[in-house]
């Protein structure tokens, strides 16, 4: 099979949103787009990665980004291994990078990593010789959360630019707040921040954002609301008091809903917490929740980051 | 109340809010005041209109006490609402502010609900609430700021506990900047202060009793400025008691950072020498410190360091003051003394009434948010009549408070409340 865009892309890892051009993007969400019918198909398997080693080392815990990578490898006909931090030689002692050098003696063409710690897939990249994704590091980036979130807006408002994107909850732990505001802000949206005073960074307007602490004011005019999962030990008096509390003021439900564009798509990178800051009433209404077409385009935007990051070493 | 007018006539009107001082009246109707002035007299007034006569004496907005204990719910054997709010009206106070520190504490939005009907119907006198910081004032979880400010609490504290986890109180400043109330501190440094009892000096030495250093006060103080100053919220200190911690607060207003201070009547009356024979009616939380301190802090307040005195009321019940020193309970009475107390500073020429009278009327209600502490038309008719020159004995066992731990039984003061009206309606009259 050949491939569907002949684009290059000039990274050979997918380490942030950060270091990409809005054309690296475009091409991202291009290529991703192909791969939405693709998965639709009956037949979903290709060969474009036969012979191709994919590696998805999980040092925290993930049922949907997992899968998803691996669902992804799979359909281009690569073959995947796990390896999660529970069975892992992790568990015995071994730093990262002694992990990393053991794995990539094996030569694998990709390793996908997720860590609790920011900057531990870039440490990787420095050490091994295949190109390493990052599906989450710390409080730092999830890009392919990022990517899978712009090509399901695009798919809806068909553009990007000129989009008002409201992100709400717990921005301060958020790796896909991060990711999001970088990507967004590349693509020329306006992007908003929405949560309580202690889940925002002091000096958040720095990332290119405005800042709002009210649902009702954060919301006015929006055409897309991000929700956030708020992390269950940060609800109890910590950071906010009360989930009843945060349900209050940050949770999301029609009444503060009716503030946004009439024309509003809620967006959710799950899993969620009903009650706390999404109310079912939303999260369920198909006409407005996006949140199950986002884990369908993230399959095909993780084909399409495996696909792009794979042309680079055939030449 | 009644709907008819009602003037009272031939009084000193001190008004800190316009810094009014002059000889006039004030002209009530319907529990408002209607008018206010030098041309409030008796033979201008119109038919039908009541007529007091003053007397020639002081005619103040009632006072605002920024801090007292009630003790209802869960402590109802040593005051309650009412015995607080008749207490409170012989003291020239219109409005109290309720700590939370109750049994249940205050933290939980429907309490509050529960308080303010309670008082509605037991209470002479307004009363604010002040909500809990953190849940059962554990000073381990945030307690639900939003919902208790919704619920109509003027503030927040964990009254006689200082906030011992620094990145708890940083986040409660940073969390409380949205409802906009302040945060009312305890400036007390818990680990220095320990169990003890007196502050650090000579009597304490001399005495055999574990002290508190003075510092414990300052490094709280200090720690809390540079949280405000990176969060941007609202902080006062509820009572302080020290030079060192004096001077920290000026240096904080002085780089505009937005913090206050309060302190309490025995802090500028009283030093460590009053325990005496280790007398537990004396001990209080933070200890009476040495003259030098207390000095400074009557300078404080001369100088606007100081921007509010509250009475700090705290009433203890007998079996917990008959004790030996280290086991008493820390806590004054105060509602009544906080004005003839604070007359001492005018009297001794330490400060200007007008400005002694600001730091219990406008700076409080300032402080708290609250529509009192002046005399303006339209204005809720809260007012106090006094007497500046009374001299009288304090004898605890007539103070009507509950209870009657009051430091200052014996003491020589002068000044006495004569009269006080909430909305218009007398709560108190002095009889001889």
């Amino acid at each position: 099979m050949t491939h569907i865009d002949e684009t290059r892309f000039a990274h050979r890892h997918l380490l942030d949103i950060a270091r990409l051009s809005a054309a690296d993007i475009d091409t991202l969400l291009n290529v991703a787009e192909g791969y939405v019918s693709k998965s639709r198909a009956g037949d979903k398997k290709h060969s474009l990665l036969r012979g191709r080693t994919q590696i998805n080392l999980f040092f925290e815990n993930s049922t949907r980004t997992r899968t998803s990578f691996e669902l992804a490898g799979k359909r281009l006909g690569a073959d995947v291994i796990n390896m999660s931090v529970g069975s892992s030689s992790v568990k015995k002692g071994e730093t990262l990078i002694d992990t990393a050098m053991t794995l990539n003696a094996m030569h694998p063409d990709v390793l996908v990593i997720r860590h609790s710690d920011s900057g531990a897939p870039h440490l990787l990249a420095q050490k091994v010789d295949c190109a390493v994704i990052n599906a989450g590091d710390g409080s730092h980036e999830h890009p392919t959360q990022a990517l899978l979130d712009a090509l399901t807006i695009r798919n809806h408002k068909g553009k990007l630019a000129g989009l008002t994107v409201a992100i709400c909850g717990d921005i301060l732990h958020s790796r896909v707040a991060r990711s999001n505001i970088a990507l967004l802000n590349i693509m020329g949206a306006r992007v908003r921040i929405v949560g309580p005073t202690t889940l925002i960074p002091s000096n958040a307007k720095t990332l290119g954002v405005e800042v709002y602490h009210s649902m009702k004011e954060g919301l006015k005019d929006a055409d897309i609301v991000m929700m956030l999962r708020l992390q269950t030990e940060r609800m109890q008096g910590a950071f906010v008091p009360s989930i009843r509390e945060y349900f209050h003021y940050f949770g999301l439900d029609k009444e503060k809903l009716s503030v946004a564009r009439d024309d509003v798509m809620i967006m959710h990178p799950g899993p969620m917490n009903r009650g706390v800051e999404i109310d079912s009433e939303i999260a369920d209404d198909l006409n407005i929740s996006l949140i199950n077409e986002q884990v369908e385009m993230g399959v095909a935007v993780r084909m399409a980051c495996l696909d792009l990051l794979s042309r680079g070493d055939q030449s | 109340m009644s709907n008819k007018k009602h003037a009272i006539v031939n009084v000193r009107l001190l008004d800190p809010a316009t810094d009014t001082d002059t000889v006039g009246g004030v002209l009530i109707e319907a529990g408002k005041i209607l008018d206010w002035g030098e041309h409030i007299k008796a033979d201008e007034m119109p038919e039908g209109c009541e007529i007091e006569d003053g007397g020639g004496h002081c005619l103040i907005p009632g006072l605002v006490d920024a801090h007292a204990y009630l003790c209802e719910p869960g402590k109802e054997h040593r005051e309650t609402m009412q015995t607080a709010g008749l207490a409170a009206a012989a003291g020239g106070i219109t409005t109290i502010n309720a700590f939370p520190a109750t049994e249940p504490v205050i933290d939980d939005p429907s309490l509050v609900e529960m308080v303010r009907r309670r008082a509605a119907v037991s209470c002479p006198v307004n009363i604010a609430i002040t909500g809990a910081l953190t849940k059962g004032l554990q000073g381990l979880e945030m307690a639900e700021l939003g919902l208790l400010s919704e619920a109509g609490v003027v503030a927040f504290s964990d009254g006689q506990y200082a906030i011992n986890d620094i990145n708890l109180m940083r986040r409660a400043l940073a969390y409380s900047t949205m409802f906009e109330k302040p945060i009312i501190v305890h400036a007390e440094e818990p680990y220095l202060a320990g169990s003890g009892m007196m502050t650090g000096g000579r009597t304490a030495t001399f005495m055999g009793l574990k002290s508190i250093p003075a510092a414990a006060e300052a490094i709280l103080v200090e720690r809390d400025i540079r949280l405000v100053a990176m969060t941007g919220a609202r902080w006062h200190a509820a009572h302080l008691s020290t030079a060192d911690a004096l001077n920290s607060i000026r240096r904080a207003k002085d780089q505009q950072i937005n913090v206050t201070a309060g302190t309490a009547p025995h802090y500028h009356a009283l030093n460590d020498l009053e325990v005496g024979e280790y007398r537990t009616f004396a001990r209080v939380s933070p200890p009476l410190r040495t003259e030098e301190d207390r000095m400074a802090v009557v300078a404080a307040i001369a100088d606007g360091t100081i921007d509010v005195i509250s009475s700090q009321h705290l009433p203890q019940s007998a079996d917990s003051k008959r004790l030996p020193f280290a086991q008493a309970k820390p806590g004054v009475i105060g509602l009544e003394t906080m004005l003839p107390v604070s007359l001492r500073l005018y009297h001794n020429e330490q400060i200007g009434l007008l400005s002694l009278l600001r730091s219990m009327t406008v700076a409080p209600a300032k402080l708290l948010g609250l529509d009192a502490g002046s005399l303006a038309p339209g204005k809720s008719a809260d007012i106090c009549l006094f007497d500046l020159n009374k001299p009288w004995k304090v004898d605890g066992s007539n103070l009507l408070s509950k209870s009657k731990n009051t430091a200052f039984d014996g003491h020589l003061l002068q000044g006495r409340v004569l009269k006080t009206w909430v909305q218009g309606n007398p709560v108190f009259e002095y009889k001889d």
